[in-house]
């Protein structure tokens, strides 16, 4: 698994990576209610902006971790976005990327990197 | 964005920090934006029970000199409001208006019997001063530096402040009173801005922590942050000032014709005499061009402030803006406050809004969006 400095987390699976926030993540956007996820056959650019997810308060973005097609998204989390609250790193991914240049990960952050770099 | 380290700690910031509240920036002071239980909670809580809030950071404001036809006559210079007419121990809302008719702060006022107290906006509590001193130049304008204000809001407010002393359950909406709290003399009114029943409690700086950590004693009692303070006031469909209304906003467009008082309206016994009257009292009569509505975006996203509305899903020019959005947790939807013509302001209008490119629906909606539960 591995983690962007945008509090995202990459977990290969098969020849497919799965996206999600980690906790930290969730911790500082509160609750969440309002999650809007891209359209499964989507080519995304490493940093497009992929997903929206609403706070109470505010509204932030997910981007793209890695070049490639969106294959899968998660869309029960659309209508219970309370979930990416109570278990991020689990049940609440987003989407599944099938990435055409798989090197790319090689650019993310361990585990133990990650959880220095969050203090 | 001003540097932590330029923020001004006002006197229960080691409490908030204590209680494991997220410190914000905001109008030059540290505040709490929500503790532990996260905005949702807070404001779940406020609702059903009763939620604490510090608003230290907003200006409380002493007007004295002369007796009281001085003092209030003085003050309707300033205001549209029927301040005169203000009974002593009473409370009222009320605006400053600029010559074009704009507004310039919303404050509350209460008559003190020999004096006036305000509490003005933290973000124009410099300019509120600067214009209430060179304005009223036969009064004396003093800023209360040395008192925090505290705000227990909800349902169970009243039994968890009475618990300290019965006699605020005497008071009803708008009240003043000057009462005890634990051994210490607190300024209390019956008001607050979350559209529930509750209190303000103007307390002596030095016994604020004291005075909160009591009040947090009690089971119904949760510390809440800004955070929920907005969302709160937002589904009771109250206006925050610089984002629902602001110097190019009149008090008509802003649908708070209700905070002029016949007396200081045309033919009223004191018709005028406020900056701007010869623009908002034609409107109060004629109507303005355009005003504030709820509205209620129809999908699960939140449509905040800046989000264009448009009349239909094709047309090319907006026809008014959200100026304050979010998802409403007691309404369980999204919840929005913007401007539209006024002939398109009548409840259940649909209009569209664009959201990320997207042109979605919204629905023109009567505020508030949960109703007041004020004690009258």
């Amino acid at each position: 698994m591995k983690f962007t400095e945008e509090h995202e987390w990459l977990r290969p699976e098969d020849d497919l990576i799965v996206v999600g926030i980690t906790e930290h993540a969730a911790e500082q956007l509160g609750d969440i209610v309002f999650v809007e996820l891209p359209e499964v056959g989507t080519e995304v650019s490493k940093d497009d902006e992929c997903v929206v997810i609403e706070s109470v308060k505010a509204a932030s973005d997910i981007l793209a971790p890695l070049d490639g097609e969106i294959v899968e998204v998660n869309d029960p989390l659309v209508d219970d976005p309370g979930k990416v609250g109570e278990d991020p790193m689990g049940e609440a991914w987003f989407f599944k990327i099938k990435p055409s240049d798989p090197s790319q990960m090689d650019d993310y952050m361990s585990e133990a990197e990650y959880n220095k770099m969050i203090g | 964005m001003a540097e932590q380290s330029d923020l001004q700690h006002l006197p229960l910031h080691d409490l908030h920090v204590e209680l494991g509240a997220k410190m914000v920036p905001f109008a030059g002071y540290a505040m709490p934006v929500q503790y532990p239980a996260g905005v949702m909670k807070e404001h779940l809580h406020t609702r059903a029970h009763a939620g604490l809030f510090d608003v230290s950071h907003m200006g409380q404001v002493s007007v004295t000199g002369g007796d009281w036809a001085t003092l209030a006559g003085g003050f309707e210079r300033l205001v549209p409001a029927d301040i005169l007419g203000l009974k002593e121990g009473r409370q009222r809302y009320a605006l400053f208006t600029d010559p074009s008719g704009g507004i310039l702060d919303d404050l509350m006022v209460v008559n003190r019997g020999d004096s006036l107290f305000a509490v003005v906006n933290a973000a124009c509590k410099s300019a509120d001063l600067a214009h209430m001193t060179a304005s009223l130049p036969e009064l004396t304008v003093s800023e209360i530096t040395d008192r925090c204000l505290l705000a227990l809001q909800g349902p169970e407010a009243e039994a968890a402040l009475a618990a300290l002393n019965p006699e605020v359950a005497e008071m009803r909406f708008m009240d003043m009173r000057v009462v005890t709290l634990a051994g210490v003399e607190c300024w209390i009114t019956r008001s607050g801005y979350t559209g529930e029943d509750g209190f303000e409690i103007s307390v002596p700086a030095e016994a604020a922590p004291a005075l909160a950590r009591r009040l947090l004693e009690d089971a119904r009692v949760l510390p809440c942050g800004l955070g929920a303070r907005d969302s709160l006031r937002l589904e009771a469909g109250l206006c925050l000032y610089g984002h629902d209304m602001d110097t190019a906003t009149t008090p008509v467009e802003a649908a708070l014709h209700w905070s002029i008082q016949k007396v200081r309206r045309t033919d009223g016994a004191r018709e005028g005499g406020f900056p701007g009257a010869d623009r908002i009292l034609p409107q109060l009569t004629q109507g303005a061009d355009r005003l504030r509505v709820g509205l209620r975006p129809e999908g699960r996203a939140p449509m905040r402030e800046g989000v264009q509305l448009f009349e239909t899903e094709t047309a090319e020019s907006p026809i008014g803006t959200i100026t304050s959005g979010a998802f409403g947790p007691s309404v369980q939807a999204p919840v929005a406050m913007g401007y539209v013509p006024t002939a398109l302001a009548m409840a259940g209008t649909d209009l569209f809004a664009e959201l990320r490119g997207k042109r979605l629906p919204v629905r023109v909606d009567s505020l508030p969006f949960v109703p007041a539960n004020f004690k009258r």
